[in-house]
């Protein structure tokens, strides 16, 4: 089982230089992808086209489905995935438990995961909160809980721990190394920092000046991982 | 006298109730679709907020004559005209305050933001489903605004309802044409007694319209 990508994009506007992105990668379906490179670089734009919510011109395949190709394209709600964008990702009228409901009620058949989400999230006591009441910390951790809850095939996390620092970057670090091994759903990571990569992925891929890297090494504890193709 | 307040009542929230549901999806497309033409729906639309009401009347008018090809369609059935009837009031002012509707609705449309309806669409809400669970709940404002404009709008109009309905007292005879009415008939004492209650009515449901529109506006917490 693989996540194939190739995508090409052009991007001219008036006010910034030429955006050219060439992406053509093959990962596993299994663990953590983190997807690495500085900003501006097209991180988020992969993640995006992977979600199906921007179609750029390529192919994009998971497993043995085709998500996208020159004649065909599966739109967001029918890839049962789970994102996580950047900022407050959950729904602003709906309190943190109705934002796990709004998921869990359009999730794929399968066992209900949140009483486990919940408490390893540690959001229990926010469930009644509307997310304009919640930190940015709480509000990251809400959005992940509630991206798991729609038992995802596939997870797409946009630099979730970005705005946080010190000891909340550190636990939640921690916390997001735990949940996404025991998810079983294969992941792609998307940040800025190599050290996020180092802690939390499987295998990396650096995206810079416009193209996808296959070149860091897979973490040498989990042997199973490796990449195949490019 | 309860008569046509009943009638001018009963219009206005006919027309409040059905042009919502009209205006709803028309809106939403606006707000939301990349059509190039899509502006030149937008401006149709937006006619009405510039026509003189007469012109719209004469139109509904001869649309709901006996003759027209609209009609003729609906002879079948047993209607012969809408016209000077209450259903062809109706009809007229749904054309009249369609703006009304329209514009408050497609710009709490616009102002939800991308982000909102791709992060449904991410989690498995289709694109009905997001409209209902996203769209609607995030636009209510936009909702009371519409709901407030059309029914004073339709309770003020006048030009479209004296040409579809002709004010033919116990049945299209509306506030606004009873004052004309009296006016003409010199009864200077109750058609002032009218327009003042019609200020009043139109102070109060401005006023309640900015209140619940505060209301609306702080962030939910």
């Amino acid at each position: 089982m693989t996540i194939a990508v190739e995508i090409a994009v052009k991007r001219a506007t008036r006010t910034a230089p030429p955006f050219t992105l060439d992406a053509a990668f093959e990962v596993p379906a299994h663990g953590v992808t983190a997807l690495l490179g500085p900003s501006g670089s097209g991180k988020t734009t992969v993640l995006r086209a992977l979600a199906g919510l921007d179609r750029h011109a390529g192919c994009i395949r998971f497993d043995r489905e085709i998500w996208q190709d020159g004649s065909h394209f599966v739109p967001p709600h029918r890839r049962a995935i789970g994102y996580v964008a950047q900022g407050t990702s959950l729904l602003p009228h709906l309190s943190v438990a109705q934002n796990l409901d709004y998921a869990e009620r359009r999730a794929p058949a399968g066992h209900s995961v949140r009483q486990d989400i919940v408490v390893r999230t540690g959001i229990a006591a926010l469930l009644d909160r509307m997310p304009a009441r919640l930190s940015g910390g709480e509000a990251r951790r809400a959005a992940i809980a509630r991206a798991l809850v729609g038992r995802p095939r596939l997870l797409l996390l946009d630099e979730p721990l970005s705005g946080l620092d010190g000891e909340a970057r550190a636990a939640m670090l921690a916390q997001l190394a735990g949940l996404l091994h025991d998810s079983r759903c294969p992941v792609i990571y998307v940040t800025h920092s190599a050290d996020e990569a180092e802690c939390l992925a499987d295998r990396t891929l650096t995206i810079e000046g416009g193209r996808v890297a296959v070149a860091c090494a897979p973490r040498s504890i989990r042997p199973a991982a490796g990449i195949s193709g490019g | 006298m309860t008569m046509v307040i009943a009638t001018t009542a009963e219009l206005a929230a006919v027309t409040t109730i059905l042009l919502l549901l009209l205006a709803t999806p028309l809106a939403w497309w606006l707000a939301r679709s990349t059509a190039w033409w899509k502006e030149i729906v937008g401006a149709v639309a937006a006619l009405p907020l510039v026509l003189p009401p007469t012109v719209i009347g004469f139109y509904v008018l001869i649309a709901l004559g006996p003759a027209s090809p609209l009609m003729t369609l609906l002879h079948p059935f047993g209607v012969r005209t809408l016209a000077f009837t209450f259903e062809g009031l109706v009809i007229g002012s749904l054309f009249y305050s369609l703006p009304f509707a329209v514009h408050p609705l497609r710009t709490a449309f616009e102002s939800i933001g991308e982000p909102s309806l791709e992060l449904a669409a991410t989690m498995g809400a289709g694109p009905l489903d997001r409209f209902l669970t996203v769209g609607i709940p995030l636009a209510r404002r936009g909702f009371v605004s519409a709901a407030i404009l059309v029914f004073s709008h339709t309770v003020g109009e006048f030009g479209v309802v004296l040409m579809v309905g002709g004010g033919i007292p116990g049945r299209t005879e509306v506030l606004s044409t009873r004052i004309y009415s009296l006016v003409e008939s010199l009864q200077f004492g109750a058609a002032h007694r009218l327009a003042a209650g019609l200020v009043v009515f139109a102070f109060v449901t401005l006023l309640a319209a900015l209140l619940v529109d505060r209301r609306l506006n702080a962030p939910r917490l």
